[in-house]
């Protein structure tokens, strides 16, 4: 069991999950290809992809519950699924959804799927229900059956069901589904607390607003593959900064500009919009090496230098919805 | 009870109509027992037992409990060896409630006495307590091993009531095989064929032959079909 904060930890600098060569196929389809994911200790880490990308597949495949047509699974340094008796006990998991007996309480479901574990404690099961029950504010519920719960307790019920023993690593397939926003946000505090706790947090989502708010680090898989990952701050910075400035003195600016090395963008949308203070101007700041680009404050003395009147301006790092969108590709066409 | 209630409001069941035993219920309430227990044998207990055993991993492949048992975890062998410990559990404690049920309505709606045996001899009613406990065990043995079917078929599917249908199917082909004179060489391969042999459990002493045959039979279906439920079960991959 992990102490302490992240990275603290003697088995820090291990991985949590470790995937080589990950695939799947089914008959003629290849859901997930040669995945290789590498997830640190203590880290939240963000697994981002469009519907039908192969998270889920994935997940499944890193628990055990389904075999992977070729590649290797390593969970906390244990080879999956060869060695699930020593593994599974210390991993929380919520998979596509919460699923439960619907004629049992939320309580008696709890108890039934802990007592499921071969390690689990029987004397300790009762309190353990109750602790995790109230870590996601269902405590009072807790002896209603889970047929009358709402779509957000069966979520909060299957998070407790992750979190009823100590785990070393919690897997959160979609975890705020069908939660309220007050919910999300418990949910956001929780796994902040749980990583604080030294537990490494493996969060599959298409929500990028969420990931961007918790993760530490992030992965993005389009069709199948692993097209990016990293820590949050590097993947952000993997995409390009821009320059955003206000004038009134539009074309002096645009040839300053143009001397330095950065074009401005063509006048459409938000290029050239006119604003009370003058013209918007955004141009691509390219972070090349050779010549090196000039640094943003630069650019402003330059500006100034020139006689122009800098009304407004500003670096803006693309979002991490422009990265996700430029990595999986646009429109509604799901991954084939 | 059912039967019981029956016999009783017509009361006059002409001798040698109708099953075997149904005739003397009048005269001996205890016979309730063994007519509930031997009409139920080939059509109700199939039926039930058909029910539990499909349900087993296909009921909570469907309800998606499957994939939280294998991740608590539960081990797919242990799992597997659970669940049907949980159909055999019910093979042995249906028979014995329709039994018990039965002697005890029979005798609180007809008289109660000494009973006739099928080999000529005359047992006291404790006997015949006995006795149908032993009737009970000679059912659930009977049913072993098409529990194993109906648990071998459950992991085949996600859908419940497909395990279900498709194991109360096996078990009816069986028996309608086991009715047709030409297929004779098949017969003691059947899981059905002794089904309905435990007539030997009253005769005076007890013949132990066909239990003795029977056990085996289904020993041999639960080694089968345990077999191919482990290995389908082992190295399937949980998608619901």
């Amino acid at each position: 069991m992990s102490t302490g904060l992240a990275g603290a930890g003697p088995a820090a600098a291990g991985l949590a999950i470790e995937t080589h060569g990950l695939s799947k196929r089914f008959g003629q389809q290849t859901a997930v290809d040669a995945v290789d994911l590498a997830v640190p200790h203590g880290a939240v880490f963000g697994f981002l992809g469009p519907n039908g990308s192969g998270k889920t597949t994935t997940i499944r495949m890193l628990l055990g519950l389904a075999a992977a047509s070729a590649g290797t699974v390593n969970l906390l340094g244990r080879q999956m699924p060869d060695e699930f008796h020593d593994v599974l006990p210390r991993v929380g998991a919520l998979v596509e959804g919460p699923a439960f007996y619907p004629f049992l309480s939320g309580a008696a479901n709890l108890h039934r799927l802990d007592a499921a574990g071969r390690h689990t404690v029987p004397a300790t099961r009762k309190a353990r229900v109750e602790r995790a029950l109230e870590r996601v504010g269902l405590e009072h519920a807790a002896r209603k059956r889970v047929h009358a719960y709402s779509l957000g307790m069966k979520q909060r019920l299957g998070i407790a069901n992750a979190l009823l023993s100590p785990r070393d690593l919690l897997v959160l397939d979609e975890p705020t589904n069908g939660l309220d926003p007050q919910g999300t946000r418990e949910v956001r505090n929780l796994v902040r607390s749980l990583a604080h706790e030294g537990t490494t947090v493996f969060v599959s989502s298409h929500l990028l607003a969420e990931v961007d708010q918790m993760c530490t680090h992030a992965a993005v898989m389009s069709a199948g593959k692993l097209v990016a990952q990293g820590p949050l701050a590097e993947l952000r910075q993997a995409g390009s900064t821009r320059l955003r400035l206000v004038t009134p003195d539009g074309g002096a600016a645009r040839r300053v500009l143009a001397r330095l090395g950065l074009p401005p963008a063509p006048v459409d949308g938000e290029s050239g919009k006119p604003s009370p203070d003058g013209e918007t101007i955004v141009a691509a700041l390219v972070t090349s090496v050779q010549p090196p680009a000039p640094l943003p404050e630069e650019v402003v003395a330059h500006l100034v230098q020139a006689g122009v009147r800098v009304r407004g301006f500003a670096v803006e790092r693309e979002s991490l919805e422009d990265r996700f969108v430029a990595l999986t590709g646009e429109g509604f066409d799901v991954a084939q | 009870m059912l039967i019981a209630v029956a016999v009783k409001v017509s009361s006059a069941v002409p001798p040698g109509r109708g099953p075997a035993f149904l005739d003397r219920i009048t005269q001996n309430g205890l016979f309730v027992a063994f007519t509930a227990m031997l009409v139920s044998v080939p059509l109700f207990m199939p039926l039930a037992v058909g029910v539990v055993a499909g349900d087993t991993i296909a009921g909570e492949a469907s309800l998606g409990t499957l994939r939280y048992l294998l991740v608590a975890p539960a081990g797919r062998v242990r799992l597997l060896l659970v669940k049907y410990a949980g159909a055999v559990a019910f093979c042995i404690v249906a028979p014995l409630t329709i039994g018990l049920v039965g002697a005890a309505i029979g005798a609180a709606l007809f008289p109660v006495g000494p009973v006739t045996l099928l080999s000529g001899g005359v047992i006291q009613p404790a006997e015949a307590a006995v006795r149908i406990v032993l009737i009970a065990a000679y059912i659930a043995v009977s049913l072993a091993g098409l529990s194993a079917i109906g648990l071998f078929l459950s992991t085949m599917t996600v859908v419940p009531v497909g395990a279900m249908a498709a194991t109360v199917v096996v078990s009816v082909v069986s028996e309608v095989l086991d009715q047709l004179a030409q297929l004779e060489w098949l017969h003691p391969w059947l899981f059905s064929h002794y089904w309905l042999g435990f007539g030997d459990m009253l005769r005076q002493p007890v013949l132990w032959d066909s239990f003795a045959a029977n056990g085996l039979l289904q020993a041999g279906y639960v080694a089968v079909f345990g077999a191919l439920a482990y290995g389908r079960f082992v190295t399937k991959d949980v998608l619901s």
